[in-house]
């Protein structure tokens, strides 16, 4: 058969997958969006081609706004303004939170537009249907500090703030909450360029006085625009942190532990490993005793066992008096190098290789072992086959001479990454390879008797 | 009196402890003492006193409302008229003879209003006389006085003004008062009766809609015998040549409508061939029209003359018109009985004149190529090599080059189709409204389309969308030199046909039949067309003429299915008794 012939097959088939996806709703996969289109229901009755239109058209802007054709979307936006007079009272209402997500996009995009275009654009959506205003809002003074106008986010944000519509107001405390917090946080930013600019006055400036009392006045405002929010279930680490930094530079030591504490062990809040970061910094900060430090650092290490902060943990385990904190220590260690990204984590590494010595100098063949069987099914390919061997001493000796020791503990000296290092001579090294050998003869859990 | 209807309530303040309770706008309770605002309303409290409130409020709302959309009084089918009006108005820009208007379809609708007792009878429906209204707009095209009701009953349709018809039986408007009009009748719509015409349900009587008017409109095309088909007809709807969305936003300014006049007259939905076929029907027989004037060989809807056109239309080659014609003759499909519309006879129906035509020419594509995904594909092989060795003769026709130059054109306009739908606006400048608690919101709601329409405009690409389309029959252009739009009409089908004596037949002595069986019965699915289950080229080309038609394939599919029944009669009382088989040799 010919190319041509066969060009209709491809055709086809092509035409197929377009027709299977015109029915499947659209030609792309937007959840927020799909569930709109899902829910609303055409009741039995045959569609009109007045919602054949109105969705086509929807997916044609989609479609545009993905290749990023926006005059193209703009074209289509044009003819899907419409679905605001759709007698299906169904889309209608969802309809305006559709087009404000698209439209922005578009206007934030287009070649064209600007700011005054964007502005009259959110002005006309925060109005349509009373339960978009806030959203809207926020979403505006987003816009707006994104370009760098702080204070029309702040003016935007304080008229969100006081908006109020009946019963529907509190339905939507949470997102009123979150408008304070924003405009908190832009106060938060003057705050903070204020204390910069005070750090540089000295103290017996007059100026000084009345720079530190518009700071203090600052402040005020902000905690209270930060306090409701964080009272609230949810992740909100940039407000928590900006509130934390307020409450520690005006002294209050035990408001700022509050909120993190309440951050961090809330059960009603969603596990958040960087509120126990925050916590843990803060409480080392202040210089809260080791016992302390460890419980916290337990918990990130539950949610987090990768976090760089396993490595102080770590160390903090080790100077610790307990035994089981000693067992934990090795725990950890094993832990970290689990996981792919921290393979060449060099101290990791030196600490896996110091403290496995020490333990088994220590007697605690046990404890390694313990590790060591769930782990030594993969670890061989993992972390010490010929090519990592060879990879590491060509990339960085120093990490390939760890391995290497840890590699000989574990695996005894017939194992491939150490005999590879072992293998290449290396003047400068000569010496520390030939401590590796010994301390892998003293210490290898493989025939210890030997 | 508010703080009469608040003694009910009993409970403390919140605020201040004090009981002494008002009401607000809204119904709900407030303290006097410190204006607090509770969030219980008087509904939860007391249920009993809420009717009464509700009821006047609506009076008060709608007495407000009737003050402000007093325009004329009008009918329904006035409404119906001034839309027709404005179609047949259409059809004569088009170039459709001025007799359509002034003649065929006036007198199709004024049956209409006497056959459905709505005028030029002896009991009106309602009693109350409803006739044919001067209409404003279109007499002030003519510079004459525009005149509400006048005294004299003077259709529209007709220009000159003169009678068409004795008028008789027609009662002369009167000018309905406004007191006998009771404010309930209409309390719902701009028109005197659209609450009750959206109710009305008459056994036997076929009600006017929007998508009949076409149905009307095709009617008196038949009857004149115009050469515009149903398929063009509804294209020409589609790209906005004939009015029929929105129709109603050309109505006089004093003809409002709101309320249930929006059920009736907004249309939201493209009128589909399948749908405006069987109403045309439906409408010939209610208005008990006799036989159609015949359609010979000489009528633009014969299919000869519909072959030919649709032949150029697809850029297929002249000389296929002769087998077109055999295919018309063998089966009989262009008989002037077959063909001429007789609603009055037992079983009414109608060609199909341009399906049945685009039909005969796949089947005679089938004939030629047989359409297997190989034949004609080996055959554009023969003509290819042909051509390439013969540059002076005048080429054979290559299957192969057409499906390239059709399937790109095709594809093209197939897209510029769909953008253009998906472009559509469909709601009028004129929001129509339910009821005049809407009426603000609906206002409100256009001007802020229009607003965000404005803002975006600007942003639109600024090539500028290919402006209305000149109506035309024709919907491609076939150019010779061209080369992506190569013209096909002047190659020839040596190489396919062949001499047998002293007529030509095809070299291709297979066929294949779309249906295999039909149901004896009269059942309607003839044929269920799984597209699937055929070859791609039979696709390509059902695909191809289904959307210049603006059908559905199966639809398509299906006709094609009966001229073979027509054509193999004896094959198929044959395939009866011996039950599969596909394959059959023919000759031609």
């Amino acid at each position: 058969m010919s190319d041509f012939s066969e060009e209709l097959i491809r055709s086809k088939t092509e035409d197929d997958q377009e027709e299977s996806c015109v029915l499947s709703g659209t030609g792309m996969y937007f959840p927020w969006l799909q569930k709109h289109i899902d829910t609303v229901e055409t009741g039995g009755k045959k569609e009109k081609d007045f919602a054949q239109t109105t969705s086509a058209c929807l997916n044609r802007i989609q479609e545009a706004l993905l290749k990023h054709q926006w005059p193209q979307a703009a074209g289509y936006m044009h003819s899907y303004f419409q679905i605001l007079e759709d007698s299906d009272s169904h889309k209608r209402q969802a309809a305006p939170e559709i087009i404000w997500k698209l439209g922005s996009e578009i206007l934030f995009y287009h070649p064209k537009s600007n700011m005054e275009t964007f502005n009259t654009f959110a002005d006309r959506m925060k109005n349509m249907g009373v339960m978009n205003y806030l959203k809207i809002s926020l979403q505006h003074a987003l816009y707006l500090l994104h370009h760098g106008m702080l204070e029309d986010a702040n003016r935007n944000l304080s008229r969100a703030e006081t908006w109020r519509y009946g019963e529907k107001s509190s339905s939507q405390e949470v997102l009123i909450n979150l408008i304070q917090a924003y405009k908190g946080l832009l106060q938060y930013y003057t705050w903070s360029k204020k204390k910069m600019e005070l750090s540089n006055l000295d103290e017996d400036d007059y100026a000084y006085n009345t720079a530190s009392q518009t700071m203090l006045n600052h402040s005020w405002k902000t905690s209270v625009n930060l306090g409701a929010l964080i009272q609230t279930p949810g992740v909100w680490d940039p407000f928590v942190k900006s509130y934390v930094e307020m409450l520690e530079f005006y002294g209050d030591q035990d408001g700022a532990r509050e909120v993190l504490t309440n951050y961090a062990y809330d059960e009603k809040f969603p596990s958040n490993p960087n509120a126990h970061v925050y916590l843990y910094n803060f409480l080392k900060r202040e210089k809260a005793p080791r016992e302390k430090l460890i419980s916290v650092l337990k918990i990130l290490y539950q949610i987090v066992p990768s976090h760089k902060l396993m490595l102080e943990f770590h160390r903090l385990l080790k100077k610790s008096e307990k035994k089981d904190h000693h067992k934990l220590g090795l725990e950890v260690l094993f832990g970290v190098l689990d996981f792919a990204g921290c393979t060449k984590n060099i101290t990791a590494w030196k600490y896996l290789a110091k403290y496995l010595r020490q333990t088994l100098m220590g007697n605690h063949l046990a404890w390694v072992q313990e590790e060591w069987n769930s782990r030594k099914t993969w670890w061989p390919s993992f972390h010490f086959s010929s090519f990592w061997a060879k990879s590491d001493w060509k990339e960085d000796i120093a990490l390939a001479c760890e391995k290497a020791l840890v590699a000989g503990i574990l695996l005894g000296k017939g194992c491939r990454y150490f005999r590879y290092i072992c293998k290449q001579d290396h003047q400068v090294l000569r010496k520390k390879i030939r401590r590796i050998r010994k301390s892998v003869k003293k210490h290898s859990i493989v025939n210890p008797g030997l | 009196m508010d703080l009469e209807e608040a003694k009910e309530f009993k409970e403390r303040c919140t605020q201040c402890a004090a009981v002494s309770w008002g009401l607000t706008d809204e119904g709900k309770y407030y303290c006097t003492s410190c204006h607090n605002v509770t969030e219980r309303s008087k509904e939860v409290i007391n249920t009993g006193a809420i009717p009464n409130t509700k009821i006047q409020a609506i009076n008060r709302g709608l007495k407000r409302k009737r003050k402000l959309e007093r325009g004329w009084d009008w009918y329904v089918c006035e409404g119906f008229q001034h839309i027709l009006y404005q179609q047949a108005e259409a059809l004569k820009t088009l170039g459709v003879g001025p007799e359509l208007k002034n003649e065929v379809l006036h007198n199709f609708w004024k049956r209409y209003l006497q056959k459905s007792k709505q005028a030029y009878c002896k009991n009106p429906v309602c009693r109350r006389k409803v006739t044919v209204l001067e209409d404003n707009q279109s007499h002030s095209d003519w510079d004459s006085e525009p005149e509400l009701l006048s005294d004299f009953s003077c259709p529209s349709f007709v220009e000159s003004g003169t009678e068409p018809q004795p008028d008789g039986l027609a009662q002369k408007p009167f000018p309905i008062s406004k007191a006998s009009q009771s404010e309930t009748a209409s309390i719902c719509s701009g028109s005197l009766d659209g609450v009750e015409y959206s109710l009305r349900k008459e056994k036997g009587i076929v009600k006017m809609t929007v998508p009949r008017t076409l149905a009307f409109c095709y009617l008196s095309l038949l009857w004149q015998r115009e050469t515009v088909t149903l398929s063009e007809l509804l294209r020409f709807v589609e790209e906005g040549h004939i009015p029929y969305i929105n129709a109603f936003q050309h109505f006089p300014e004093e003809m409002k409508l709101y309320g249930r006049d929006k059920g009736i007259f907004a249309i939201e939905s493209w009128p589909t061939y399948e749908d405006i076929y069987k109403k045309m029907i439906e409408i010939a027989k209610f208005l008990d029209l006799p036989r159609f004037p015949d359609i010979t060989e000489d009528c633009y809807l014969h299919p000869n003359i519909l072959c030919m056109k649709y032949l150029m239309e697809v850029n297929l080659p002249d000389e296929m018109n002769d087998l077109t014609c055999q295919v018309v003759k063998m089966t009989g499909v262009g008989e002037v009985d077959f063909l001429t519309f007789d609603p009055i006879a037992n079983m009414a129906k109608t060609v199909k004149y341009d399906v049945q035509a685009v039909a005969v020419i796949v089947v005679v594509l089938k004939l030629l190529f047989l359409l297997d995904d190989n034949l004609e594909w080996s055959l554009s092989n023969t003509a290819e090599k042909y051509n390439e060795n013969n540059k002076e003769d005048k080429p054979w026709f290559d299957f192969r080059k057409w499906y390239q130059v059709m399937k790109k054109s095709i594809d093209e306009k197939k897209q510029e189709w769909e953008e253009a739908r998906a472009k559509y606006l469909w709601k009028s400048e004129k929001p129509l409204y339910h009821s005049s608690i809407d009426r603000a919101v609906a206002f409100k709601r256009r001007e802020m389309v229009v607003d965000l329409q404005k803002q975006f405009s600007t942003l639109v690409d600024s090539t500028p969308t290919v402006g209305r389309k000149k109506p035309s029959s024709f919907q491609f252009n076939w150019a010779e030199g061209d080369a992506a739009r190569t013209c096909f009409h002047g190659h020839s089908l040596q190489g396919i046909l062949k001499n047998k004596g002293q007529s030509l037949t095809t070299k291709n002595s297979l066929y294949w039949l779309s249906t295999q069986k039909f149901c004896r019965s009269y059942c309607k699915h003839v044929t269920t067309y799984e597209e699937s289950n055929f070859s791609l080229s039979y696709q390509f080309i059902i695909n191809l003429f289904a959307f210049l038609l603006r059908i559905k394939t199966s639809f398509l599919h299906e006709e094609v299915s009966l001229i073979e029944k027509r054509l193999f009669k004896t094959k198929y009382s044959k395939t009866k008794k011996k039950s599969s088989r596909s394959r059959k040799g023919r000759k031609y």
